[in-house]
């Protein structure tokens, strides 16, 4: 209980740091981007459009800066975030929930995969230390964990889909179709969702790979496994129920301090296949100077990876009482 | 702790290079994108942004990548974007280094209530999601140069190896070697300096080339996007031409794909080499010889 308190209050500082290095950011920097922005689109836009960057910015002509930092702050917990003005006045909101879920669904799954799979072959790969996977593997992903991930989608790109023509290369679904509970629009998305999908795996199975191997190699010397191999126990056993249960523990943990990066790389990979989701939304209003979509954004993305990091602790802290102690 | 003679040093990192396979390619391939990084003239007869040649040339000896829409040299360009990309993995995994050190030991050294402070800043920047953050602060910037680039990926990146560093500075921290240097009366500095960091020094290293591959990757991602100064020479900006062009589209692949193997080979190099150094700090990781082996195989 105490654990869960602390990590509770650690989710909060961090959610109000970051607010707060959003809300300053803009007015910090040289020369105030936050009054050039108002100055350069004042005439240009509806009051509606000035009145939703005020509030995304936190400026107000004739409030202090702790009145317009205590408004932001309540502005974006409420949901507040105004009306986006690149994308046809609709409310920043509402584009939001209509990117959202393309992107948890292929964010989600793909880091979901390349975690299980790296994790069962690092796992198998360090049993059979010194074996040839494991002289292969561990090194090859060393240098394929390298690769940017934007460059591995322009590849597969300009492989399987310029070249061998089996997947399509643009978008979450083919733009003419309706979708709809079929599964002529199931598999339109799937098919869209292969390549991206891909080459976020292909990018992060490497790092699940090399910490699940390190991991396991100490569990492996350790007393109670090598009395689980004097009982005689069958090494299939001896590896997942003994041993690799133990090596997943840190892994868990790492699962959640790459889980920002795995976003990041995600964000380019979106933008790669112009897939519509929220890294996609993301970087067309840096583009547009769409400054409360891009705000709005960049509050929901650090939610999304905070409550996932919170959701991990807890889970490693169950299946790992030493962790509820010492931390 | 025996103090390192400079040349002792040296030949123990020769040593270190002869053994190990991963450390000496990795070494190898980081020589020679310096030497890239240091001399391009001596590697691109051209002007990499002169627009004078064919636009949408296929190979040929005088262009051994073909051309780019624009008609400019696709070789010249990436030997003359090797510097930027260097130039920024080295300073950034410097600075990010220097903040890693001083934060992290002098967290575990000095403990106590600045310790948890300490911690806490380390954590909370390790969880905020840098790559979105960046992306806002350059859209603010507009068009970032190398020093706003180089600046961001610091104030983001250091707080990993910070984290690393205080744990391993703690488990030194109550060791009888530096109870005999407190006892001996020796000033702090001295204790630090010269009795705590020499046994981190492969976990530093380790860290710097981390920082390294971070900063890499991100100033890649940030220029492909069109974030930093679209009119420099690098690997990421040239990406964004490429993707802005259609250059896989427009049947110019290696125009888009050339750069983004130049990265890879540059993050493979740092990859490996502080894969090299993590087996150096931690000797459970390292490869075993091949009669061993077979006994613990089942």
């Amino acid at each position: 209980m105490r654990f869960l308190v602390r990590r509770l209050g650690f989710l909060l500082v961090a959610l109000w740091a970051a607010l707060t290095v959003n809300f300053f950011i803009p007015r910090l920097m040289p020369g105030n981007p936050a009054e050039a922005i108002l100055a350069q689109f004042h005439g240009r836009l509806n009051p509606a459009a000035l009145k939703a960057i005020e509030a995304a910015l936190g400026i107000g002509k004739h409030q202090s800066l702790v009145t317009s930092y205590v408004e932001y702050l309540r502005n974006t917990l409420t949901g507040n975030f105004g009306i986006s003005f690149s994308q046809g006045n609709a409310t920043v909101s509402s584009l939001i929930s209509r990117a959202l879920p393309w992107s948890l669904g292929l964010v989600g799954i793909s880091t979901v995969i390349g975690f299980v799979l790296g994790t069962a072959i690092g796992g198998v790969v360090a049993w059979r230390r010194g074996g040839t996977l494991d002289n292969v593997l561990p090194p090859t992903f060393i240098i394929v964990s390298a690769f940017p991930y934007f460059w591995v989608g322009l590849l597969s790109i300009w492989l399987f889909s310029l070249t061998l023509n089996w997947f399509p290369s643009l978008g979450g679904s083919t733009a003419t179709s309706t979708l709809s509970w079929s599964w002529g629009s199931f598999t339109d998305i799937l098919s869209h969702a292969v390549l991206p999908a891909f080459t976020i795996v292909i990018t992060s199975v490497g790092g699940w790979i090399l910490t699940m191997r390190n991991n396991m190699i100490t569990v492996v010397a350790e007393d109670y496994v090598k009395m689980a191999r004097a009982k005689g126990l069958k090494p299939r056993r001896i590896l997942w129920q003994y041993a690799g249960r133990n090596a997943l523990l840190p892994n868990l943990t790492g699962f959640a301090m790459s889980l920002g990066f795995v976003i990041s790389g995600a964000i380019l990979v979106e933008y790669v296949f112009n897939y519509p989701g929220v890294g996609f939304l993301l970087l067309q209003a840096v583009n547009n100077e769409d400054y409360p979509l891009m705000q709005a954004l960049f509050f929901l993305i650090t939610v999304v990876v905070l409550v996932a990091i919170f959701f991990s602790d807890i889970a490693t802290a169950f299946l790992d009482p030493r962790t509820r102690n010492n931390r | 702790m025996n103090r390192l003679h400079p040349l002792r040093a040296l030949s123990a990192v020769g040593r270190f290079l002869r053994r190990d396979k991963k450390a000496m390619v990795g070494s190898a391939i980081l020589f020679v994108l310096l030497v890239i990084a240091a001399f391009p003239s001596w590697f691109t007869p051209d002007d990499p942004a002169a627009e004078i040649y064919n636009p949408g040339a296929g190979l040929s000896w005088a262009h051994p990548l073909g051309t780019t829409s624009f008609g400019q040299d696709v070789f010249s360009q990436l030997m003359a974007g090797t510097r930027q990309s260097v130039m920024i993995a080295l300073v950034v995994g410097f600075f990010c280094t220097i903040l890693s050190v001083v934060v992290g030991v002098s967290a575990a050294y000095l403990g106590g209530l600045v310790d948890d402070g300490l911690s806490l800043i380390i954590d909370v920047i390790l969880v905020i999601p840098t790559f979105p953050l960046i992306i806002v602060i350059a859209a603010y910037t507009k068009s970032a140069s190398f020093w706003t680039i180089v600046f961001v990926l610091v104030v983001t990146g250091w707080s990993y190896g910070a984290r690393q560093l205080r744990v391993q500075a703690l488990s030194l921290r109550n060791r009888d070697y530096l109870l005999a240097a407190r006892a001996r009366g020796e000033a702090s500095w001295y204790i630090i300096g010269f009795e705590l960091m020499p046994p981190m020094t492969s976990l530093i290293a380790a860290n710097f080339l981390g920082a390294a591959l971070y900063a890499v990757l991100a100033a890649a991602g940030l220029q492909f996007v069109g974030l930093g100064n679209v009119n420099t020479q690098s690997w990421g900006t040239m990406l964004y031409w490429a993707q802005n062009n259609e250059a896989l589209q427009a049947g110019l692949p290696l125009w888009a794909l050339a750069p983004g193997i130049m990265i890879a080979i540059l993050g493979s190099a740092l990859a490996l080499l502080n894969y090299a150094f993590d087996e150096v700090s931690n000797p459970a990781l390292r490869p075993v010889k091949s009669r061993r082996t077979k006994a613990v195989r089942v």
